[in-house]
């Protein structure tokens, strides 16, 4: 298959035509076509993130609510086991985590949108493949989330995790990684929900328990056997816990209050690292974008 | 610039060869057969129901046939898909504007999706909203924009990659009468300038004027298939209508003199002849009493729908639409229970 694209045909002008016709060709369908094609689905999730200030502005209520609000309120209750170190720098991996998983979800929320308006026709009937739709539609939410992300990296300061650059990049990078694997999972689901009211439905029940048993409200040594169960199965688990990890790395505190907080991910007595954790949100993610660029493909 | 195959023959726009689609038990459309000319502006008519949208989908490559076969711009539905898609141009029932984006980047988004060379989308989206008279709107976001004004841009953006066949479902659908007018100029308009070929719904009869060939559809079958004037002509009769000081004296003069069998139509006389303009002078000179006004109306579109398929279209449509009530009812009262 050739890349290349024909020149423009510029028709004779008829005597009764104003100007000259612009005439364009639609070239066969190529490896560089479908690259086009990602690209202006993943653009379109920016200028529609860009126009929408106020989702911008309302995705970050909640994870602030947690972390300024539940953190401060806290303190009292919780200064008896965190050692000195402040609730609500404890729970800032976490709440960077949720901040992003719900921007990402509400991204993928806009397959729905698009099929309740109309819009998903337009990109059906175009001379692409459904997986360039997908997968652009998924680096843009991830995008869109992590530029969220940034924003709560940005607050740091606030929660006394000091701005260090192997800091920023560490959770940076995981941040990125979770938000595309988040938004996989939300158009993997998007796909198959016909109405908005039943995607808020499902995300409700997903993403808040998701969020909970994740430990990013609390550390994952010496919990109750069945919540330790639920908790190494959950897929947040895996990116909360490498998140404190890099930042406990870089807070001066005593190895008793890093033992008690940052106790780490362990799978029956072997310490999961960070690495691994890391590789499998990423394997997660493929998995889903798999599966949701399957669905998508068989849908009419 | 026709559809020609590789070996230099002109093929037909669309062909369609005993198309059957059902939907469970339902035979939306009942083997359909017909061809459409490069160029031509063709028409399919009919109540809402009757499988014009599926017959469209079919064509557009959006459902798969149950059976028969159909090729646009000589390609096949089913197993080029591909190659149909690149040539068409689709104008939906329902809009499929983003709304949240400007009317400009919606066609960017378009013309980026079908691939159109970057050095050509700029001159050629000019092109295109300026013959919609919305180039001067291309930054405003869409969402403000009115139901005519979203229309034309719709149309815009399925003729943005230059599409050899535009397919048009209910272009004016839920439109006020000025601007379906004026989308009908503008269809016109695009048909002489870019030689391109349109199939299009509509279930405004007036409208169905506008097309070269109609297809009258009912039921999921096609009744009837010809130009608006022959169709017109099939039907024949011209219908006349005078108003007299003595209405049964003139019928009885009709019957008399030219053997017409005349009736009373809210207040005045009214009879068919097959060619009512040239009946008028002879009506004058050989009535042999005083005419107060005399008018001429052609058969309608309405007179056609009923001689093929025994009913007007509005009762077509209102008929389903009890028909859809009854079935609502029964389904609530059933529930209940």
């Amino acid at each position: 298959m050739s890349t290349t694209t024909r020149p423009a045909q510029v028709a004779d002008t008829a005597p009764s035509a104003p100007a000259e016709i612009v005439r364009v060709r639609v070239p066969q369908r190529t490896f560089r076509s479908e690259l086009r094609a990602i690209k202006i689905v993943w653009r379109r999730e920016l200028i529609r993130f860009r126009s929408d200030r106020i989702r911008i502005a309302t995705s970050l209520v909640q994870p602030l609510l947690f972390l300024f609000v539940l953190g401060s309120g806290l303190q009292g209750l919780a200064s008896a086991g965190t050692h000195g170190v402040e609730l609500k720098t404890f729970i800032y991996p976490g709440i960077l985590c949720i901040a992003v998983m719900f921007t990402a979800m509400f991204s993928a929320a806009s397959i729905v949108w698009d099929r309740e308006f109309g819009f998903l026709r337009e990109m059906m009937v175009a001379p692409i493949r459904r997986s360039s739709i997908v997968i652009g539609k998924c680096l843009g939410g991830a995008t869109v989330a992590s530029f969220q992300g940034v924003i709560v990296i940005c607050l740091a300061g606030f929660v006394h995790v000091p701005y260090d650059p192997l800091l920023i990049l560490g959770i940076f990078g995981l941040q990125m990684l979770l938000a595309f694997a988040i938004t996989a999972f939300g158009v993997m689901i998007a796909v198959r929900i016909k109405q908005m009211q039943s995607f808020m439905g499902v995300m409700q029940m997903v993403v808040m328990p998701m969020f909970f048993i994740s430990g990013a409200l609390f550390p994952v040594a010496g919990l109750p056997g069945w919540l330790a169960v639920l908790n190494r199965l959950d897929p947040l688990t895996y990116a909360v816990d490498p998140m404190r990890r890099i930042v406990f790395n870089h807070l001066s505190i005593s190895p008793a209050a890093r033992q008690a907080l940052d106790p780490g991910v362990s799978w029956w007595g072997w310490r999961v690292p960070t690495l691994l954790e890391a590789g499998m949100i990423v394997l997660l993610g493929l998995a889903m974008l798999s599966i949701a660029i399957w669905e998508f493909s068989t849908t009419e | 610039m026709s559809a020609t195959t590789s070996d230099g023959a002109t093929v037909p726009a669309i062909a369609v060869h005993d198309l059957v689609k059902s939907f469970g038990e339902v035979r939306a459309v009942r083997g359909v057969q017909f061809e459409v000319a490069p160029g031509e502006v063709f028409g399919f008519l009919g109540p809402n129901g009757a499988g014009k949208t599926t017959t469209i989908n079919m064509l557009c490559t959006l459902v798969t046939p149950t059976s028969g076969e159909a090729r646009v711009a000589g390609h096949d539905v089913v197993r080029e898909r591909d190659d149909v898609r690149r040539n068409i141009g689709l104008v939906f029932q329902d809009p499929t504007l983003d709304g949240y984006m400007t009317a400009a980047q919606n066609l960017q988004l378009h013309a980026e999706l079908y691939g159109v060379q970057s050095d050509l989308v700029r001159p050629r989206m000019r092109q295109v909203m300026e013959m919609v008279g919305l180039w001067d709107r291309k930054d405003s976001i869409v969402g403000t924009f009115s139901g005519g004004m979203r229309r034309r841009l719709e149309i815009a953006r399925g003729l943005m990659h230059s599409p050899r066949v535009l397919f048009l479902d209910e272009p004016t659908i839920g439109l006020d009468p000025q601007t379906r007018r004026s989308i009908w100029t503008y269809i016109r308009e695009l048909q002489e300038r870019e030689e391109i070929t349109i199939f299009m719904t509509t279930h405004y009869m007036d409208e169905a004027e506008w097309c070269d060939r109609i297809a009258i559809m009912d039921q999921g079958q096609i009744v009837a298939l010809d130009p608006p004037e022959t169709l017109k002509a099939e039907v024949g009769r011209d219908r006349v209508t005078i108003h007299t000081d003595d209405n049964e004296a003139a019928i009885a003069a009709l019957e008399q003199r030219f053997g017409i069998e005349a009736r009373i139509a809210e207040g005045a006389v009214a009879f068919g002849v097959p060619s009512g303009e040239e009946f008028v002078p002879r009506l004058f000179a050989e009535l042999g009493m005083p005419i107060r006004s005399v008018s001429v109306s052609r058969p309608t579109l309405d007179d056609v729908f009923m001689s093929h398929t025994g009913t007007t279209i509005r009762d077509a449509e209102e008929d389903q639409s009890k028909h859809r009530n009854r079935v609502m009812m029964q389904m609530m009262t059933g529930g209940r229970r």
